[in-house]
């Protein structure tokens, strides 16, 4: 994963995208807040599922 | 006693095969012709391509699995059926040629009563000059279709990451291989994954790394695109793959045709008719899918396939087949049974169902190519109508052929999808999708098609650590270890 600045040039073709700031990223892999979502995510998909049976 | 054959036994085939059996008992007989003698966990095979899994690691042997179970296993690719019989003999049967079990070339007729085309797809690599997986097929450009295919692009792969290593800069191609393809979302993990290895390689500095799609815009992923919650906005999957895509620094072509593949280039015609080349050092690119080839043959022995398959050779089931322009498609355009509509003792599950019409809008380049994705029929969606149709077989076996049937249609029911970067439990991350229905409804859901309570994605290692434990639990089930039942489809 590399930072904002080594990969979006003005007006390249990504420079119109949305890019994760650090912060962002930092949650990503940070492992209380991912142990959390796991349950949610986990959560949503067996609600996604159950209404698919 | 009733005797039902599956053709096929890939996850619908197997999914559809394991529960009739066991819902029908000793009683009756469960015959599954497949010409593979393994099982393999798909989705798994992105990591056998990038070195992180074996081959061993995503398949299993069928026999002992299904000898387990009191399933006539039969390693054998189906030839042809005859819904009608022969001369002088009504009951249906099928033609089978072995692939294996010590009778290789053998062939063999397999009468029936009830029959499911699950064969999945022909992996169409004719279809584009030059596109293959690495054998005499074709030479140019490597596949993740098949555990084989997997472990070979991964040998190409190192190839490149070892020259990239010695400072020799290398271009690395993946995408679609044509513009009818499906199965986006696979090469799209595949992507990500080359992407995080070469990171941890440390040779992604010498690596350009591009993909090459039929998709119109980045995120459609075969199914229109989806949208989902996101700070307050229901925000189009296309910011999140093109933010995918930029933070880690691909650039993409899309609307992109291929139409020919040479020794490190490949041409490609656009959307908007232009033309173009990419040179490259590696290339993963997905075939498009077409129907295995079986024949349809009337009593008098006269060809009759196209009565039971459409021109793309996927078997004809109850969907709406002159739905017309994309205007006119409905939600209920898409099949709820897969039970043929000739012959009520053949249904169809998996990619081996014809759908009435793709799902993305279907476009084309001023020359007439036609150039948007293909509707992806895998992964939930063809357990789910792989388990509905044996139990609609079943209770047309129990209660008699006016049996209630039993419904899965991909307009009324959801996916989930894990895209992973990487496979370590803590440095890799993972795009975890859910979409509900898969086919939008967009009289249910004006405006998007799809409920935004139930489709849902984020990026993390949660759903890194999902994508593992899925690997575990499918390969598990399939296995019919104790307590199979119970993990859903």
């Amino acid at each position: 994963m590399q930072q904002i600045e080594n990969t979006v040039k003005p007006y390249d073709q990504n420079f119109t995208t949305m890019v994760p700031t650090g912060f962002v990223k930092f949650f990503r892999t940070c492992l209380i807040w991912q142990f959390i979502r796991f349950v949610i995510i986990n959560f949503k998909m067996i609600r996604v599922v159950q209404k698919s049976h | 006693m009733a005797r039902l054959v599956v053709m096929g036994g890939g996850v619908s085939g197997h999914t559809a095969a394991t529960f009739a059996k066991k819902w029908l008992g000793k009683e009756h007989e469960v015959v599954v012709v497949t010409p593979n003698s393994q099982w393999n966990w798909i989705p798994s095979n992105i990591w056998v391509g990038v070195g992180q899994m074996t081959k061993e690691d995503v398949v299993f042997p069928l026999a002992p699995v299904y000898k387990k179970a009191g399933i006539d296993y039969r390693q054998a690719k189906a030839v042809s059926i005859h819904p009608e019989g022969k001369e002088g003999d009504d009951t249906p049967f099928i033609t089978i040629e072995y692939t294996g079990q010590g009778k290789e070339g053998q062939t063999e007729e397999v009468t029936y009563d009830y029959l499911i085309n699950a064969t999945g797809p022909k992996l169409n690599f004719g279809a584009t000059p030059g596109l293959g997986e690495g054998s005499n097929l074709g030479e140019h450009t490597v596949s993740v279709c098949t555990a084989d295919h997997a472990a070979h692009a991964n040998e190409e792969l190192r190839k490149v990451f070892d020259k990239a290593k010695a400072g020799e800069r290398q271009k690395i191609l993946v995408g679609t291989g044509h513009g009818m393809c499906t199965c986006q979302g696979a090469a799209f993990e595949y992507i990500f994954n080359i992407e995080h290895e070469a990171n941890k390689a440390g040779v992604r500095d010498n690596l350009d790394i591009k993909w090459i799609s039929n998709e119109s815009f980045l995120g459609d992923f075969g199914i229109g695109g989806l949208h989902m919650k996101r700070g307050g906005y229901a925000a189009s999957s296309r910011l999140f793959a093109e933010s995918l895509y930029s933070e880690r620094n691909i650039p993409w072509l899309i609307g992109a045709h291929v139409s020919k593949v040479e020794a490190g280039r490949l041409e490609y015609e656009l959307l908007d008719g232009s033309t173009g080349e990419e040179e490259f050092d590696f290339a993963m690119l997905i075939p498009p899918f077409a129907g295995v080839g079986l024949k349809a043959i009337a009593k008098d022995g006269s060809d009759m396939t196209d009565v039971l398959f459409a021109p793309n050779g996927f078997l004809k089931v109850d969907a709406k087949y002159d739905a017309g322009a994309y205007e006119n498609w409905k939600a209920s355009d898409w099949p709820r049974t897969y039970q043929n509509p000739t012959y009520s003792n053949i249904f169809a599950c998996g990619i081996a169902f014809a759908p009435p019409h793709p799902i993305s809008k279907p476009m084309s380049s001023p020359n007439g190519t036609a150039i948007f994705p293909t509707p992806p029929r895998t992964g939930m969606p063809s357990g789910i109508i792989g388990k509905a149709v044996a139990h609609s077989i079943c209770d047309m076996i129990k209660q008699g052929p006016d049996a209630k049937l039993h419904e899965a249609s991909m307009a009324e029911m959801g996916a989930a999808c894990v895209a992973s970067a990487g496979k370590g439990l803590t440095d890799g991350t993972a795009a975890a999708l859910t979409v509900y229905p898969v086919v939008p409804d967009f009289e249910k859901y004006p405006g998007l098609g799809r409920d935004l309570d139930y489709t849902f994605g984020e990026i993390g290692l949660a759903g890194h650590w999902i994508k593992h434990i899925l690997h575990h639990l499918f390969i598990y089930k399939a296995k019919l270890k104790p307590g199979w039942t119970l993990i859903p489809e």
